[in-house]
């Protein structure tokens, strides 16, 4: 049997997988990122803290209210995107006529607000959760153990990132959005409800972010500092795919969980910068990301 | 009426008997993690446990005052460094208690003996601070690398674990518990078949871990801490790895860490640690009131704080003064201890504290009756066998 650099060909098989799953966590991240960048022009720091925040709402949830996995996979979103709409109409929409710097000083704020609350009343340590009692267990696929909630991760951010994809890119209410992003004056003045797109735009990538955080719960440690760890790498991912593309996000995030999944195998102690090693060639090569449009 | 009696007469012949009494004064400084991965395992319940040992010490009818201050070192040496400077300068500290985190407490240590106070280290893990490094005004008391390697190392070796692969946070502290370790494992006839150096920290650990299964080894060493233990651990369990045979080591892992992952997941896991609440009547009553005070059950860190201060506190009224570090430090090296948390304790002349250590097994959800109802005890290590014989350099009690 051929070997790869010595790596049997049924171990890059499991790594490639592997990274995929990984992939999945940035794709679904950076797709709300980069819907909030693309359509409000915010660079929404406070998008690891949201993510967190999701993962403790699938765990409070649960331990207040008896209220299970699946629910939690719609509940969690909706409270961490109407909360991320309470933040949009109390500070950010405040904001909108200055420069992004100011958007992004006041999410980094927030974040870390939200976490040192959330350290405050839960420690550091973290809390446990469970994987849902149908999703236990897992394939045998010869090469590897997958175990069905990580093929469920894949399952469920492939929908959600083609879903986000389609209604913006394909939709008259996509079409709305960029066309509001393009120049909220004249489609105000079709009588299309600016503001309040523009809040629902920023409640939805919002919760794009908590239900990340509840994929993640049953798989990472539940603690205060999960998003902060997350953040910077999802950030690169945005940067990589260029700001504001949907598409370039989705793509990006699965290719760079690919990557850094096989540098795992390579050499596992570069693989916490492998990421930012190619944000430097890409942003060197091609300054607005693989697929930015130039502004 | 006789007792009311009693009373008066007692207090009366306090308050008559106070200038006769030392007129000690003392201010211990509590130097940990308040906000970072280790708070919840040191961070304000250390404060909670120094608080317990002067109140239990019974300070103030000693005729000894004792203010206590703490700070949050961020697990960063600079920073560290810069709050024991003031402390010993400008706050008039005589000792500084906790100090996880082995980089900072080296640098507070060195410190330490510069200003001659006395350092109390309970939550950091390495050995150079009673080796290498070692000071006279350096006492290292709960635990260090080298007792966690020859609890769980030697423990899981001789029960047949002979192939280890090492998951090795990528930095200082990881390196050195995994070389503890990986000796140990050759001692006791074992071998290691392969290490992964992982960066720190880290969430995803599947790559690593399945690194690990495709090596053959039959334990897996988890030379990390907190949440990067926590996820490994997880995600162990996520893809069938303890299920088909494979034995996780967890090198260092708390009460804290395995109450995070709750009983269902950590289940089975072998640990070492100096104290655990539930080990008997004084563990459990002092626990309990702890418990009260701070919200959590103590973690073997926090009770070190406890028992460090009790033994200091004892020496300081020995040698009827706290400014002279070395002195007092010197003290707590030629008295026993019989501590109600870790039972007899004696300092060693580098300042190494000797004690039992145990192995503790995480309870299956049906044996666990409560949140905190987590291990079993398997075995007692004797602090001879534990810690690492002393290195004839660092015996400050011959010179």
């Amino acid at each position: 049997m051929f070997e790869l650099l010595g790596i049997p060909p049924q171990v890059l098989l499991g790594q490639l997988l592997l990274g995929l799953i990984n992939g999945s966590f940035y794709a679904v991240l950076s797709l709300g990122l980069a819907v909030i960048f693309g359509l409000l022009n915010i660079i929404n720091f406070a998008h690891g803290a949201l993510y967190m925040a999701g993962a403790f709402v699938a765990w409070m949830l649960l331990n207040y209210l008896g209220i299970g996995y699946w629910p939690a996979l719609i509940l969690a979103p909706l409270i961490v995107g109407a909360f991320g709409i309470v933040l949009e109409r109390t500070m950010l929409s405040r904001l909108y006529h200055l420069d992004h710097l100011y958007s992004l000083l006041l999410t980094f704020g927030l974040a870390l607000i939200i976490q040192g609350l959330f350290r405050n009343y839960y420690g550091i340590s973290g809390l446990p959760y469970q994987i849902p009692a149908a999703l236990s267990g897992g394939q045998n696929l010869g090469f590897m153990f997958l175990p069905n909630y990580r093929a469920w991760v894949v399952v469920a951010s492939v929908i959600v990132c083609f879903g986000t994809w389609f209604i913006i890119e394909k939709t008259r209410l996509g079409a709305y959005l960029r066309a509001a992003t393009e120049n909220p004056v004249l489609v105000g003045a079709f009588g299309v409800n600016v503001p309040l797109m523009i809040m629902l735009t920023y409640g939805f990538g919002v919760a794009l972010a908590g239900f990340a955080g509840v994929l993640a719960a049953p798989i990472y440690s539940v603690n205060p500092n999960m998003g902060e760890q997350l953040i910077i790498v999802v950030f690169a991912v945005v940067v990589i795919g260029g700001m504001g593309s949907i598409m370039g996000a989705i793509v990006t995030g699965y290719m760079l969980g690919i990557i850094e999944g096989l540098t795992r195998v390579f050499y596992p102690e570069g693989s916490a910068v492998v990421i930012f090693i190619i944000m430097a060639i890409v942003l060197l090569i091609k300054p607005d990301g693989l697929f930015g449009r130039p502004a | 009426m006789i007792k009311k009696l009693a009373i008066s007469t007692a207090a009366m012949a306090a308050v008559i008997g106070a200038p006769a009494l030392a007129d000690i004064t003392v201010k211990l400084g509590v130097l940990n993690d308040r906000s970072g991965v280790y708070a919840d395992l040191s961070g304000e319940g250390s404060v909670v446990a120094a608080r317990m040992a002067v109140e239990d010490f019974k300070a103030k009818d000693k005729g000894i005052t004792v203010d206590i201050i703490s700070a949050d070192h961020q697990n960063k040496p600079d920073i560290g460094s810069n709050i024991a400077r003031q402390w010993y300068d400008v706050d008039g500290v005589n000792a500084i208690l906790d100090v996880p985190t082995s980089s900072v407490a080296l640098a507070v240590a060195d410190i330490t003996a510069e200003k001659n106070g006395v350092l109390i280290d309970s939550g950091a893990g390495s050995t150079a601070l009673t080796r290498e490094q070692c000071r006279p005004t350096t006492i290292h008391w709960t635990y260090d690398t080298a007792a966690l390697a020859n609890g769980t190392g030697a423990a899981m070796t001789k029960a047949g674990g002979k192939k280890w692969f090492f998951l090795t946070a990528d930095y200082a502290f990881g390196h050195s518990l995994e070389e503890n370790t990986a000796t140990v494992v050759k001692a006791n006839g074992g071998e290691v078949v392969g290490t992964v150096n992982v960066p720190f920290p880290a969430t995803d650990f599947s790559s690593f871990l399945l690194q690990a299964q495709g090596s053959g080894a039959n334990v897996i060493g988890l030379a990390n801490a907190g949440g990067d233990t926590v996820n490994a651990i997880k995600q162990a369990a996520e893809f069938g790895i303890t299920q088909a045979g494979q034995k996780l080591a967890a090198l260092l892992f708390f009460v804290t860490d395995v109450h995070a992952l709750g009983p269902q997941t950590a289940q089975g896991l072998s640990l070492t640690e100096a104290f655990y609440w539930d080990q008997n009547d004084a563990t459990r009553a002092w626990s309990k009131r702890f418990m009260d005070t701070h919200g959590a059950q103590p973690t073997m860190v926090q009770a070190g704080v406890y028992s460090g201060t009790m033994a200091y506190l004892a020496a300081v009224e020995a040698v009827g003064s706290a400014a002279d570090g070395k002195a007092v430090a010197a003290k707590m090296k030629e008295m026993d201890f019989d501590d109600p948390l870790f039972g007899k304790v004696k300092v060693r002349g580098d300042g190494r504290a000797i004690h039992d250590m145990y192995l503790f097994e995480v309870k299956t959800p049906d044996q666990s009756k409560g949140e905190w109802d987590l291990y079993n005890q398997i075995s007692s290590i004797s602090g001879e066998d534990a810690f690492l014989p002393m290195l004839d350099e660092c015996d400050f009690t011959k010179k």
